[in-house]
């Protein structure tokens, strides 16, 4: 007996994510999935779930729900979100019961944007293509190629009886960091004040922002004497395009997978979440990188989300465990606040 | 003979551009399907997917597990073999409704070359299209082959929306769009075959490097494909 997670109300967007769709970019299908990947392995692993298990994605929203047919072990991560079961609050980051029959609320958050809601043993929605990840523009995963409304029900996949509740340190969002890219694949398509000014200046997140997109508010960046168009090339979640007007956009996980405007840089992969996790009127400056830096990032966060289940502390572990359990993962250890 | 040189362009850490050039050019998509073909087959550590496009290879990888030197070495060892001249993989043929509200624009782009818009519709119809790259949108598929004498510069003012399955012009590139979206090419006909439908098998018809013949077909089918098509059945045919 799985149980179901009824749907009574939802703002905002909110659809199902897993790891992404991988091997269609050929067919001009980009691999959705989650735009703060290291948010939803953490709400994975407060039940025990594999980290890319389905989840669900809230993007500056929340929703209503109700818990039918048998308790289920749930857990938010990413953008801190108030929750509350029957009225309760329980807080983010930590592992909890949402008995038969009880309330669930999950308010937008109140800084950040994606906030991932996992279930122990994740949802039973079926895979297309491989993945059950919500591409919202092609109409392809999540429920029935669509986010979720009011009156759907999430039907629970296997649960895990071995599971141990407990908490993570809630992630830095990062948004008052640096967002590091390496320059390209087409820097030599601007002028060289243009690429200097891209790394300088400050950028605001403007309100044209999704999972395909960000556009951002700042100076425009010259294209150099071949102008903006080149013969259409692939793009990767967090290339940032330049179209002739010259504001930025970075690509992000819905993104189209080809497009015929020069792209000055690519943002790492470890700092996409950084993008993704700024609101609307927030800062971002960009620095770029060497590309040897950007692949030792991509090992110490692949390194921190494979430790995220050894992190997972139980309930009224002492402080020493918990930092240990911090450092033991490579996260900054800025969770002395709030909760100690 | 050598090949002429490529430019290996790194996308961040998560994808490597081999870039045979920067113009529109079959010779140039020969050389990338022939690389894209290669790789597939070879062991390529952190290798996750390949997009081929126009011009240009794309290797999406896993920064945790490529080994971006060798990665490099494998690329030019591969692309630095000679091409074979490939034959299309199949050849599809895909009914077209031409003209009027199925294409909206065959009359305007027909004045513009001074043809009649029946000429138009034998001259879009008559060539062995080759799929050089599917992407953009889900299943949009952007052909080589137009006829010169038909291209002509995208509209200066996109439209917001263009219905799935049109088949249009811009510039010398010649598409069949899947899905409804924004376009500024000039839409001459539009097709019931769905490139790409979710809960089918296979859910992408096209695969790059396929051959496409259009086939103008009477207005008055467009119910009865429209059905069939929309109910799972590809409509469009394999001819070889």
């Amino acid at each position: 007996m799985s149980g179901r997670l009824a749907v009574l109300a939802c703002t905002g967007a909110v659809g199902l994510q897993d790891a992404g769709r991988r091997g269609h970019g050929r067919h001009g299908l980009s691999a959705s999935g989650p735009m703060d990947a290291l948010a939803l392995a953490a709400a994975n692993a407060l039940v025990g779930n594999p980290a890319g298990t389905v989840a669900l994605e809230f993007g500056l929203g929340g929703g209503r729900f109700r818990q039918e047919g048998g308790d289920a072990w749930m857990a938010l991560a990413g953008a801190p979100s108030v929750i509350r079961v029957d009225g309760v609050a329980v807080a983010d980051h930590g592992t909890f019961r949402l008995p038969d029959g009880a309330g669930l609320t999950v308010e937008a958050p109140r800084r950040g944007v994606f906030a991932y809601l996992a279930r122990a043993g994740g949802f039973a929605v079926p895979e297309r293509l491989g993945s059950r990840a919500l591409h919202q523009r092609a109409g392809i995963g999540g429920l029935d190629g669509r986010g979720l409304r009011a009156g759907d029900g999430l039907a629970g996949a296997d649960d895990t009886p071995s599971l141990d509740p407990g908490f993570l340190d809630p992630l830095p969002l990062d948004t008052d960091l640096p967002v590091r890219v390496v320059l390209g694949p087409q820097a030599d398509r601007f002028t060289p004040e243009a690429v200097a000014l891209f790394t300088d200046a400050a950028f605001t997140v403007s309100h044209r922002a999704d999972r395909m997109g960000i556009q951002l508010d700042g100076p425009a960046l010259a294209h150099g004497p071949d102008g903006y168009n080149i013969v259409s090339d692939a793009t990767v979640m967090g290339s940032v395009q330049v179209p002739g007007g010259g504001r930025p956009i970075v690509l992000m996980a819905d993104r189209q997978t080809t497009g015929g405007y020069p792209k000055i840089a690519t943002v790492i992969s470890a700092d996409l979440r950084r993008v993704a996790q700024r609101r609307p009127g927030e800062a971002l400056r960009f620095r770029a990188v060497p590309l040897d830096e950007a692949f030792a990032l991509a090992r110490e966060r692949a390194a921190l989300v494979a430790a995220l289940p050894r992190t997972v502390r139980a309930r009224g572990a002492g402080l020493e465990d918990r930092l240990a359990g911090a450092n033991l993962a490579g996260a900054a250890v800025d969770a002395l606040s709030g909760e100690a | 003979m050598t090949s002429p040189a490529i430019r290996l362009l790194w996308c961040g850490d998560t994808a490597l551009t081999v870039e045979f050039g920067d113009r529109i050019d079959p010779g140039l998509n020969a050389r990338v399907l022939a690389l894209d073909a290669r790789l597939r087959d070879a062991a390529c550590p952190g290798l996750v997917e390949t997009v081929p496009t126009y011009r240009s290879l794309t290797l999406h990888l896993d920064p945790v597990a490529v080994d971006p030197a060798r990665l490099e070495a494998t690329v030019r060892d591969r692309a630095a073999l000679p091409v074979p001249v490939a034959a299309p993989r199949r050849v599809w043929r895909v009914p077209v409704m031409y003209g009027g509200a199925f294409g909206i624009d065959l009359d305007d782009v027909a004045a513009h070359h001074g043809l009649s818009p029946t000429a138009v519709i034998e001259r879009h119809a008559a060539p062995d299209y080759r799929v050089v790259m599917l992407g953009f949108l889900p299943g949009y598929a952007y052909l080589d082959g137009l006829d010169p004498g038909l291209a002509l510069s995208r509209r200066s003012t996109p439209r917001p929306t263009t219905p799935a399955g049109t088949i249009s012009i811009g510039g010398v590139q010649a598409l069949i769009a899947s899905i409804a979206a924004p376009s500024g090419w000039h839409l001459l006909g539009r097709t019931p075959v769905r490139a790409f439908l979710p809960g089918r098998d296979p859910v992408f018809l096209f695969e790059p490097g396929d051959g496409i013949r259009f086939v103008p077909t009477d207005p008055a089918r467009w119910d009865a494909l429209d059905r069939a098509a929309a109910a799972g059945d590809p409509v469009a045919e394999v001819v070889r």
